[in-house]
């Protein structure tokens, strides 16, 4: 995975340092896995070399929900409902389509009270990043089994949990998402250059990041723990994103990759691991999702990428200008239009 | 004001009752009466004469019955009436109640192939031959039902002495200009009014004449004309979910939005978005107005209670939204067709922990037009969600009113600094009050310059925005909102009041309470009782309202709910002895307020007095 080098030594294409793009201290538990993954959208947007004021923060209720205080601290952010996040991003993002959403969600957020805000949401193809920093467990409300735990996990005070788990990535692709990962929040690089790709897709890109949680769900034998993702971690690819202004730095070797191109003109490389699953199909992509999900096992990757759906925003055929920047004289008729619709009903 | 009262059904030769009378017909839903009901109403309504149309439906598609009112009235008068004159009875179902309802004196019209007794002596009875004339000009089963409508508006057209052009006029409107499916229509219309000539013997006094009261009026429902507020207000975002009574009002906006709100080069200066359910409506318009836009939705009571927690939200993040009650009967999903105004007190105070909100409550389409704009002006300057309290009565039933004012002044987009403010500035705190009126600075995403960022969280925040759980940040907060709801109070639309001299009486309404209010007016007058009138049209309640309780002994707080709700919240409103001045008058039982039942209701309380 690669991308262009920053312009100058620390500092980014804007000239901006890496710690302009930081927020407030967290205060979520030392080693906790979402500390890691805001680490990496602060990477991966400074890298990018984004403009915070073009950037807006989500987020629901919980732990993960916290974590956008902690990055991007010039950015415009709200901390919405428990699991109502989606909605407002479809409003706050409808209102003005030429920023750039970041939505940082939970299992419980997502898989739970917002199951069917996250559907419809993905459903709609509201352009956005969307992260689940996925632990299989509620943390801010001590140690409840979330809809992403394991069958037949123990928890402390939970005790057993009998029921399936939700794959958030297969739900994902069936509400038919165009842009669909998985990742370990134990593997930086990947989240990062998985969050460079996300942010330059025309859709809602949703980012099934498995992100332990250190207090409650971290024994060995839970498929979210670190130690878990460090010895199961099975990438079913690898790719590299190539921005417009960048000069392709990774060869593949033939046949084994496949390039996809945004509409912007960035493009995605995808390099085939173990030689199988093509990205581009969806069909394969659930049936890769439904088997890990029978077999416990944990694969990353870029899953599911079709760039091809349009956008909420594009459906709508807004016009350039944002919504909520819109002129009195571009929103408000005529005084004549109002007179024509009264002669109309007289 | 004369009222007029049907004259004495005893009488053989009575006077000619003319253009002051109501007419019923009752149908089956779903069986295109509707066309007939409106073209009736439109012709009536462009003879000059005042007119309303109230549907009163089943929560069904097909085959419940339902009953279509209109009232005509020379005085202007626009409530429902408790038994109508004219009864046209299309469905066997509930023939014999509807016969039964006949006000005394009145006159009947049936299907013919109805059968049932026929005994009231008092009434006049015309038999319609609707299924014949309709075999004879519509070959086509299926269409042969609707058409069969428009023999009753035949025989109707005869016995009132309404010209057949007229009602041509009205068919070609509502068939917008299509020629075929006017003709076919005036075809059955026709051969039932030479049906009518040939075999009634007109013994009834009403009949309509040709005036001159609707000039420069308009005919609308409310919510279509809150649907034109919201675009004339510039609405840039709305989202909605399907619900009755609301429905019509965003589907007005998406009727209307295209011809208005589209440029040149066929893009579209807003988005309309329909929502999985009323709680994701509301979010969307949360975010969409923390973005910036003006952003509206429109629900009736169940989606109110999905709102809640996102009401709640918006007042204390301090987001600008509207929302649009078209208030239907509760508890639960209650009489989902029926009329109340049953969600004042939850809509108010809607959200947990302590929070309430500014209601704006319109009376009637036109002031659902007049609100339709200026609520957003109100939430933007406020930064709240501001709620509008309208009706299935006033959004979905035909009102006669004057046409729509322009805004007479330009968008109020509130406090909203931008680059240069920021620069000049130094920087803002987004919850700071800085002018001593409890409204603070806000800054929308996009805004370029480092400083406009903040985080808007529905936590406990600094000024700043910035977390706090400190008692003092806590109180210091919501003092400041209690403070911006007192500047509110001040600017919100204030009551319409009509204060009689001399009058110990007086009556506080609001919403589609008045219409009827107004006519019980009337005839309190006629009974000797001079009353004063106050209307509410906004929450919190405003300051004058004190005086004018002050300035009366008895206070009748009219309206359609079971607990009283606005009694219980001017009494919170008044202070000392005040309140003991109130007397509730409310009712409950779905339909509209009859202007009968409030006359009778104040003249009892008054006899015990």
């Amino acid at each position: 995975m690669t991308t262009a080098a920053p312009a100058a030594k620390n500092v980014n294409i804007l000239g901006l340092a890496r710690t302009e793009y930081k927020g407030a201290p967290s205060t979520l538990c030392a080693g906790c896995g979402h500390n890691s993954i805001a680490d990496k959208i602060i990477d991966a947007t400074y890298e990018l070399g984004l403009k915070q004021h073009e950037v807006i923060k989500l987020s629901g209720i919980g732990c993960s929900s916290k974590s956008p205080a902690y990055f991007l601290g010039r950015s415009h952010g709200i901390n919405t409902l428990h699991g109502r996040m989606p909605s407002v991003a479809t409003g706050a993002l409808t209102a003005n389509h030429q920023l750039l959403g970041i939505g940082v969600s939970g299992d419980g957020d997502t898989g739970s009270i917002g199951f069917g805000q996250f559907k419809h949401m993905v459903r709609r193809n509201v352009r956005m990043v969307y992260v689940v920093e996925n632990n299989g467990v509620y943390g801010l409300t001590k140690g409840q089994f979330s809809a992403t735990a394991d069958v037949g996990q123990e928890l402390k005070h939970a005790g057993r949990n009998e029921l399936p788990p939700l794959d958030l990535c297969l739900e994902a692709i069936i509400a038919d998402c165009g842009f669909v990962a998985r990742s370990f929040a134990g593997d930086p690089r990947h989240v990062t250059a998985l969050l460079k790709a996300a942010f330059n897709f025309p859709g809602t890109a949703v980012l099934d990041i498995i992100s332990p949680c250190v207090t409650f769900n971290d024994k060995d034998e839970s498929t979210k723990s670190y130690a878990w993702g460090k010895n199961h971690d099975e990438r079913v690819n690898d790719f590299t994103f190539v921005m417009q202004q960048d000069e392709i730095m990774v060869e593949y070797e033939e046949g084994e990759t496949k390039t996809v191109e945004l509409h912007d003109g960035t493009q995605i490389m995808l390099k085939k691991l173990d030689g199988k699953h093509d990205p581009t199909d969806r069909s394969a992509a659930i049936t890769l999702l439904d088997e890990a999900r029978r077999n416990q096992q944990f694969i990353t990757g870029l899953i599911y990428l079709n760039p091809e759906r349009a956008s909420l925003a594009d459906a709508a055929n807004l016009v350039d200008v944002p919504l909520a920047w819109l002129p009195e004289t571009q929103t408000r008729p005529s005084r004549e239009s109002l007179d024509k619709i009264m002669a109309s009903l007289k | 004001m004369a009222l007029s009262e049907v004259a004495d059904p005893q009488q053989t030769e009575r006077d000619p009752v003319v253009n002051n009378f109501s007419i019923m017909v009752a149908t089956k839903n779903g069986s295109g009466s509707q066309t007939a009901n409106t073209a009736l109403l439109r012709a009536l309504f462009k003879m000059g004469i005042p007119v309303t149309g109230k549907n009163l439906f089943p929560s069904n598609i097909q085959g419940l019955p339902t009953w279509y009112t209109i009232r005509l009235s020379a005085d202007g008068f626009a409530a429902r009436r408790p038994r109508s004159e004219i009864v046209v009875a299309m469905n066997p179902a509930t023939a014999i109640e509807d016969y039964a309802g006949v006000e005394p004196g009145g006159a009947f019209l049936y299907a013919d192939d109805i059968k049932m007794q026929l005994d009231r002596t008092d009434v006049a009875h015309y038999p319609i031959p609707a299924k014949a004339i309709s075999l004879k000009h519509e070959k086509d089963p299926k269409l042969r039902g609707y058409v069969a409508n428009m023999v009753y508006v035949g025989a109707l057209a005869h016995l009132l002495g309404m010209q057949l052009e007229e009602l041509e006029a009205a068919l070609l409107y509502h068939f917008k200009g299509k020629r075929k499916p006017v003709d076919l229509n005036m075809a059955v219309i026709r051969a039932a009014a030479e049906y009518g000539a040939a075999n009634y013997r007109k013994h009834d006094p009403f009949k309509v004449e040709r005036m001159d009261k609707t000039d420069g009026m308009i005919m609308i429902d409310g919510n279509t004309a809150a649907g034109l507020g919201a675009i004339y207000g510039g609405f840039t975002f709305c989202a909605w979910y399907p619900i009755t009574p609301a429905t019509s009002m965003p589907e007005a906006m998406m009727a209307f939005s295209p011809g208005l709100r589209t440029e040149a080069d066929g893009k579209r200066t807003y988005a309309i978005v329909q929502a999985e359910d009323e709680l994701a409506a509301l979010g969307m318009v949360i975010g969409a107005g923390w973005a910036g836009a003006r952003s509206v939705t429109s629900t009736s009571g169940p989606g109110i209670s999905l709102m809640s927690e996102f009401a709640g939200y918006g007042y204390f993040a301090e987001i600008p939204a509207v929302i649009w009650d078209v208030q239907r009967m509760g508890p639960s999903t209650g009489l989902p067709t029926r009329v109340s105004q049953g969600d004042i007190l939850k809509t108010y105070f809607l959200g947990h922990g302590d929070s309430t909100h500014i209601c704006l409550i319109p009376c009637d389409p036109y002031e659902c037009f007049e609100f339709g704009w200026k609520s957003f002006d109100i939430a933007e300057r406020f930064q709240t969600p501001v709620f509008v309290l309208s009706d299935l009565d006033i959004g979905m039933n035909q009102w006669m009113s004057k046409p729509f004012d322009y805004p007479d002044r330009p968008q109020d987009r509130g406090k909203v600094l931008n680059a240069e403010d920021l620069e000049r500035l130094g920087g803002f705190a987004r919850y700071k009050d800085v002018d001593g009126d409890g409204i603070p600075y806000r800054t929308l995403p996009g805004t370029p310059h480092p400083l406009a960022g903040y985080f808007t969280r529905g936590t406990g925040h600094t000024d700043k925005a910035t977390l706090s759980e400190r008692p003092a940040d806590w109180t210091g907060n919501l003092d400041r909102i209690t403070a911006k709801f007192e500047t509110a109070r001040a600017e919100l639309p204030q009551p319409i009041v009509n204060k009689v001299e001399g009058a110990e009486v007086a009556i506080i309404a609001y919403g589609s309470a008045n219409p009827p209010v107004e006519e019980a007016l009337a005839r309190l007058e006629q009974a000797g009782v001079k009353a004063s009138y106050l209307r509410v049209r906004a929450l919190p309640l405003a300051e004058g309202i004190k005086d004018f309780v002050a300035a009366h002994k008895r206070v009748y707080v009219v309206e359609l709910n079971d607990d009283a709700q606005m009694l219980q919240l001017l009494r919170l409103h008044l202070t000392g002895v005040e309140g003991d001045k109130l007397i509730a008058a409310n009712l409950c039982d779905g339909l509209p307020l009859t202007a009968r039942w409030i006359t009778e209701t104040i003249l009892s309380k008054e006899a015990s007095q």
